[in-house]
């Protein structure tokens, strides 16, 4: 490790130089704590094991690489759907663009705000989580987060909201770089629905703490689409209370480099937590979904749903691990990640891991790489379906097992349409 | 209506010749059977007729209403008239029985140059249809065939028979799997789809379902020939004495 070490600082030093700590506030002590840690680990290298399907240097480097913005008259997804607004352009909070702060059932704050308002409840998620998801992985990334991040939404769910909360992220500046940090804390028998949408930024880091105490309810929709040259590292991390349920979904088409890790703690007994992708690339793309979940409390529900469709080159990655902690009986986990390649050049890597200590659980994992079913594209075409049509219902079957992860109907449309444009656009 | 004419074919990836040279003719309105041993070439015509992958015609001609069929994409066959009903009907997981339908009946349309069906007389239609059948509302929404029983896969390929309308059907062995009843229902859904306008290939082995669909010409076929061709006392022969008699007549 420590001949490794060495590598890691220096891109660590390269990248400092170019950063430096917004005012704190109340988050002051969790930047610092996260610098600190930040010093020990470095940046992530190609040679450590967490890295070795997807290169972190350009996620490292002092400057993004430059991404050109999206041009297409495609109405961005959520649009139309009554939800509280919240848009950030190029990681900078847009006030003309969002809704008042302001829904009942929650209390919504800004993170750049920190530094004037003192919130007590944030204080005690800002960055926790994150410093749980360190261990037994190193997320280096995840800490550079939590101590550079200059804005962030953060909110305390007490009730059940009306209408979704939904984050949009706008790219304007081909050079920009965001870092964005937010933390949900949904409150016993608190309900809400989280929607992002939105490319952000040339590259954008991301943070989503989510805290769901004993009975709360969160669900999780997420579009990464646009542009295609962007670049993304984000972050999840969960811990879920007693009969508490978290649902998160996220589609994907497009990005240069993407990489989605999500960490789940269970740490209440008879909770669900569900996390699932659909992913669709088209040549100079690579996708990576790492996923790591922690049973450590009884009769807990686990399910990593992951789906990609890959062409023309694209690379898709798969790093997903259960891990059933001793006392963690009666734990069902489920992971099923795979990938449809529709060419010879696009490639899937797929890294399927369960460490389990308990010893009455129920845990399984599959993974796949296949192309279209030709008997099944026979039948359609000996229909009348022709062949191009045929191919894009079986690759939006092959996606549906990921969207049946949204538990909200109509969302689930919302997406699948998206999904079903992406591919019109490319028949020929 | 159907013209195939010294039809020989072989499989594309080894040097397997299947069929012989076939020649067969089907009038507008009439339903032929094809009757034959395993291998004799049966369901390889039905694949080469509706486009399959893997068979190279290597001599002969098919046509549909004087339309060369092999010069066809497997969409177009269909939506010039030709259907085929499968021994194997294929299931499609994520995929919805009703978009099935609907997506099919429409892309046809779209290749013939019409108007798509409404979501309304969409949902009219394969309601009558559907219940004719005794397909209930529940096989409309599940995947296509996934969970079927043998039975419920044939009856939901007569349904799209039904739905698609088309002018030559081919059914390839749509009697295996069937329990009496089921044969019975799968057969009065074919019946009901007679007219003088829409012929019908039947493929099978047993003259079971000929009680039920009775045909105007029956043919033997073996080793990638057809070797005779009578009325429907030839069905009746072939259930009482075997092939054997027949094959060594003509041989």
């Amino acid at each position: 490790m420590a001949a490794q070490l060495k590598p890691k600082l220096d891109a660590l030093e390269a990248r400092l130089a170019s950063l430096s700590l917004p005012e704190g506030g109340w988050s002051a002590a969790a930047r610092k704590d996260a610098l600190s840690r930040l010093g020990a680990m470095g940046l992530p290298h190609a040679r450590d094991e967490y890295w070795k399907y997807t290169r972190p240097d350009t996620l490292n480097a002092p400057e993004a690489p430059k991404a050109a913005v999206f041009e297409g008259s495609e109405t961005p997804v959520f649009s139309a759907r009554d939800r509280l607004k919240i848009t950030f352009v190029d990681g900078v909070f847009d006030p003309e663009q969002s809704d008042p702060l302001e829904l009942e059932g929650i209390t919504i704050e800004r993170l750049a705000e920190a530094g004037t308002k003192d919130i007590h409840w944030a204080k005690d998620l800002y960055g926790v989580l994150e410093v749980a998801g360190q261990t037994p992985v190193e997320r280096p990334l995840a800490a550079l987060n939590t101590a550079f991040a200059t804005d962030g939404i953060l909110i305390h769910v007490t009730g059940t909201p009306s209408k979704p909360v939904s984050l949009v992220y706008i790219h304007q500046d081909p050079g920009s770089d965001a870092i964005l940090h937010h933390a949900v804390k949904v409150e016993s028998g608190g309900e809400i629905t989280l929607l992002e949408n939105g490319p952000a930024a040339a590259r954008f880091n991301k943070v989503l703490e989510v805290d769901v105490a004993d009975g709360g309810k969160f669900h999780h929709v997420r579009a990464q689409g646009r542009d295609h040259e962007r670049r993304a590292a984000t972050h999840i991390f969960a811990r879920l209370g007693t009969e508490s349920l978290f649902k998160s979904f996220t589609m994907t088409a497009n990005g240069v480099l993407t990489r989605n890790e999500c960490v789940i703690e269970f740490t209440g007994d008879d909770a669900v937590a569900h996390v699932a992708g659909a992913s669709m690339g088209d040549g100079d793309f690579h996708h990576d979904d790492t996923v790591f979940v922690t049973h450590d409390a009884v009769n807990c529900e686990s399910r990593q749903v992951f789906k990609k469709v890959l062409r023309n080159g694209a690379t898709g990655v798969f790093q997903g691990k259960i891990l059933v902690k001793k006392d963690a009986q009666k734990t069902d986990g489920y992971q099923i990640s795979q990938s449809l390649l529709l060419d010879d050049d696009s490639q899937f890597l797929a890294k399927p891991e369960l460490e389990i200590y308990a010893d009455d659980v129920a845990c399984s994992h599959g993974s796949t790489s296949g192309a279209i079913d030709e008997t099944a594209l026979y039948y359609l075409r000996s229909r009348g379906v022709p062949r191009r049509e045929a191919q894009d219902l079986l690759t939006l079957a092959f996606l549906a097992e990921a969207l049946e992860e949204i538990e909200d109907d109509s969302l689930a449309e919302e997406i699948r349409e998206r999904l079903d444009g992406w591919l019109a656009r490319r028949r020929s | 209506m159907l013209e195939i004419k010294g039809l020989e074919v072989k499989l594309e990836e080894e040097d397997k010749q299947i069929l012989k040279g076939v020649d067969l003719s089907i009038e507008a309105g009439t339903v032929h059977a094809i009757m034959g041993p395993n291998g004799s070439g049966k369901s390889t015509m039905s694949y080469v007729l509706s486009g399959r992958d893997g068979y190279e015609v290597t001599g002969g001609t098919a046509t549909l209403n004087g339309e060369d069929l092999l010069a066809l994409e497997p969409e177009e066959r269909a939506a010039k008239g030709l259907f085929l009903a499968f021994q194997y009907p294929v299931e499609i997981p994520g995929v919805g029985n009703m978009t099935f339908l609907r997506t099919s009946l429409n892309a046809q349309r779209k290749l013939r140059g019409e108007e798509e069906i409404s979501s309304a007389d969409f949902l009219k239609l394969v309601r009558a249809k559907a219940k004719e059948l005794k397909i209930d509302a529940e096989m409309l929404k599940r995947p296509v065939n996934v969970g079927f029983s043998g039975g419920e896969k044939k009856r939901n390929e007569i349904l799209q028979m039904a739905m698609l309308a088309p002018k030559m059907c081919i059914l390839d062995e749509t009697d295996s799997g069937l329990d009496v009843d089921a044969m019975k229902l799968v057969s009065d859904g074919v019946n009901a789809l007679r007219d003088a306008g829409r012929s019908f290939l039947v493929i099978t082995h047993y003259q079971r379902l000929l009680d039920h669909i009775k045909p105007d010409v029956v043919h033997i076929m073996s080793n990638g020939r057809i070797v005779k061709s009578g009325g429907p006392e030839l069905a009746l022969e072939v259930e009482h004495n075997g092939y054997a008699d027949i094959l060594s007549e003509v041989a």
